[in-house]
């Protein structure tokens, strides 16, 4: 029927002028820039003669040796793991918690909950900034109260040192106190994100299941196990990966807490100090692509195992 | 073990009118009621006491601050207003100059807001009404805008700015913007439209609107909830936003946001941290204003598709 063809094809025609501005911007902004990226990787480009700099030139694979030779290259990809993985878990467990304590009805439910999302909304450079001043271990309020409440000898430099000994059950153990720190923060700025999401799935599951499950005389905790959280399963398995990505690429967070110092330093980071203090872009956009290129490796394997789980189960 | 275990608590017989109230309660369930309640007090101290930490610090005097670190409130006699006063000043009268940062962060926010809204209705709109091949496929969108490290595409961005003379330039740092916005503005929406039903914008078809009347008449007034928590979302992410402007106004300074502002000066030594903090709440209070205005909103535009799993 060829009325009908051209019916959609008008319609075809239409959306697509409906969706030019998004798609230009898109491309213009976020598509050409990350193909020039890839150009750049394999260019030598410097600060000095950026002017020149453009999509061909000549092509070597200079710069991916500078990232792999460079020192510290493995450790900051495991830094960026750790810090990923931490940071994801902790801000989804928090956010589960903060989601069931919130269900029920309470006075005063309201207003916690827009509270709670303060974290998040806040700008990422004033919250960083009270992180840092409380912390800080000559005038910081959680030194303050640590040193009178708690009995800590010393002030604990938790921004600005890498490895810290604590003693627990008569044990010492060594952690990795700025990278906690720093993991910390990440969890308490993006709970709200899972919490948001968790509190919405959880107030839309049904009932039913649940009640005759308390009437089979089940505990509280069993029916969490076996019946609230596997329902809540996809919308976790959906923040894990949100959060995943977002973490992984993270720059901000990391870089006004600690600039990257105390064994910090994830691989955005080094992408910025290639960038700037080295002014080796050729390198940056080098590193740029293998923590892209991880990241890649990273979703797969998780969709994969996640796939196959869905097939089995 | 103790008596009221969940065997000996009386059943309540089922016909009479259910009353949560009167039923006792059993260990369990106390048990779990006190963590409840401890987690919602810890939650609620973790989350407020920073920001009030921030405010107290802001109008204390630094001596008394680098005296007694570990208050957390301050008396009436040393309310102190000066911190506001240095910070918002100009840097040509002695202060910090975030008012004209204020200004800044404001035109850039909102430059993106618009742009923003204006593209992403209408590609909301094709999404979600009209048929078209690729129609599935724009999910890809969002994966190809947030999957790649912002920091990938700062970096020929950086190098095209420079070239168009266009670094520092806080248009072009707004269209930037727009580019990281859109995809989640336009899922924003279309989780709305699609609630609107269709049979009214049938109507005014058939009544011989065009499709630009359409939108302009009817979905955007019916959506109009919807448009400003995604506008708001928007000029959130804007006005916080920090790795773009580092790397594009640095060294501009007359174009600083209040973000790269309150960054570049706490690495400083010179300005006090309570000015600092005076800062970081003239940077936050804007944001949490307009967020408990429009917190409903907001909340519902974000998680509208995650109530079906």
């Amino acid at each position: 029927m060829p009325r009908t063809d051209t019916l959609a094809r008008q319609e075809s025609r239409l959306a697509f002028r409906l969706l030019s501005p998004t798609l230009l911007i898109v491309v213009v902004v976020v598509v050409l820039p990350v193909i020039w990226t890839i150009s750049l990787a394999f260019q030598d480009v410097r600060l000095i003669n950026l002017r020149d700099a453009g999509f061909f030139g000549e092509y070597s694979l200079d710069n991916f040796a500078t990232v792999f030779g460079s020192a510290g290259f493995w450790s900051s990809l495991w830094t960026t793991v750790v810090y990923t993985v931490g940071a994801t878990l902790g801000s989804i467990a928090i956010g589960l918690i903060a989601a069931l304590a919130l269900r029920k009805p309470f006075r005063g439910r309201g207003m916690l909950r827009a509270a709670m999302l303060l974290p998040y909304v806040a700008p990422v450079v004033a919250v960083t900034f009270v992180w840092s001043v409380a912390l800080n271990p000559q005038f910081g309020i959680v030194n303050a109260w640590g040193t009178r409440f708690l009995g800590w000898d010393e002030p604990v430099p938790f921004l600005s040192q890498r490895d810290y000994t604590v003693g627990l059950f008569g044990v010492d153990v060594t952690v990795p106190l700025a990278l906690l720190t720093v993991i910390a923060f990440e969890a308490w700025r993006y709970f709200p994100f899972a919490f948001l999401f968790i509190i919405a799935r959880l107030q839309a599951l049904p009932g039913e299941l649940d009640e005759a499950a308390m009437v089979d005389g089940t505990s509280i905790w069993q029916r969490f196990r076996h019946i609230t959280l596997p329902q809540l399963m996809p919308v976790i398995a959906l923040l894990t990966i949100l959060r995943f990505i977002f973490t992984f690429n993270k720059f901000d967070d990391v870089y006004l807490l600690t600039g990257g110092g105390a064994g910090t330093d994830v691989v955005s980071i080094r992408v910025y100090e290639f960038l700037t203090a080295r002014t080796d872009i050729g390198a940056a956009a080098a590193q740029s692509l293998v923590l892209a290129g991880v990241l890649v490796v990273f979703i797969a394997v998780y969709l994969r195992t996640a796939a196959a789980r869905g097939e089995t189960s | 073990m103790s008596v009221d275990t969940v065997t000996t608590a009386p059943p309540t017989a089922p016909d009479r009118p259910p009353s949560r109230r009167r039923r006792p309660r059993s260990r369990e369930e106390r048990v779990w009621g006190t963590l409840r309640v401890v987690t919602i007090v810890g939650l609620a101290l973790v989350t407020i006491v920073p920001f009030v930490y921030m405010l107290v610090l802001s109008v204390r005097p630094i001596a008394e601050v680098l005296l007694e670190p570990g208050r957390l409130w301050v008396s009436p006699s040393e309310v102190t207003t000066d911190t506001y006063r240095e910070v918002l000043t100009s840097v040509d009268d002695g202060g910090q100059g975030f008012l004209q940062y204020m200004g800044n962060s404001a035109l850039v926010a909102t430059v993106t807001v618009v742009v923003t809204l204006v593209a992403s209705v209408l590609g909301a709109y094709a999404v979600s009404r009209l048929a078209f091949r690729g129609r599935g496929a724009s999910g890809f969108l969002f994966l190809i805008v947030y999957l790649f490290p912002p920091i990938l595409l700062a970096i020929p961005l950086f190098v095209l700015f420079s070239q168009l003379s266009l670094r520092g330039n806080l248009l072009a740092l707004a269209i930037v913007y727009v580019a990281q916005t859109v995809p989640v503005a336009i899922y924003m929406l279309r989780n709305y439209f699609a609630t609107i039903p269709v049979s009214l914008e049938e109507a005014a078809l058939i009544d011989g609107c065009t499709r630009f009347g359409v939108i302009r008449r009817i979905s955007l007034p019916l959506s109009m909830p919807s448009l400003i928590a995604t506008g708001l979302y928007v000029f959130m992410i804007a006005w916080n936003e920090f790795l773009f402007a580092l790397l594009f106004l640095v060294e501009r300074r007359d174009n600083w946001t209040v973000s790269l502002g309150l960054s570049r000066l706490s690495g400083s030594i010179e300005v006090p941290t309570t000015v600092l903090m005076a800062g970081s709440v003239v940077l936050t209070l804007p944001i949490i204003a307009l967020f408990f205005l429009a917190e409903r909103m907001l909340v519902e535009g974000l998680t509208s598709g995650a109530e079906k799993g």
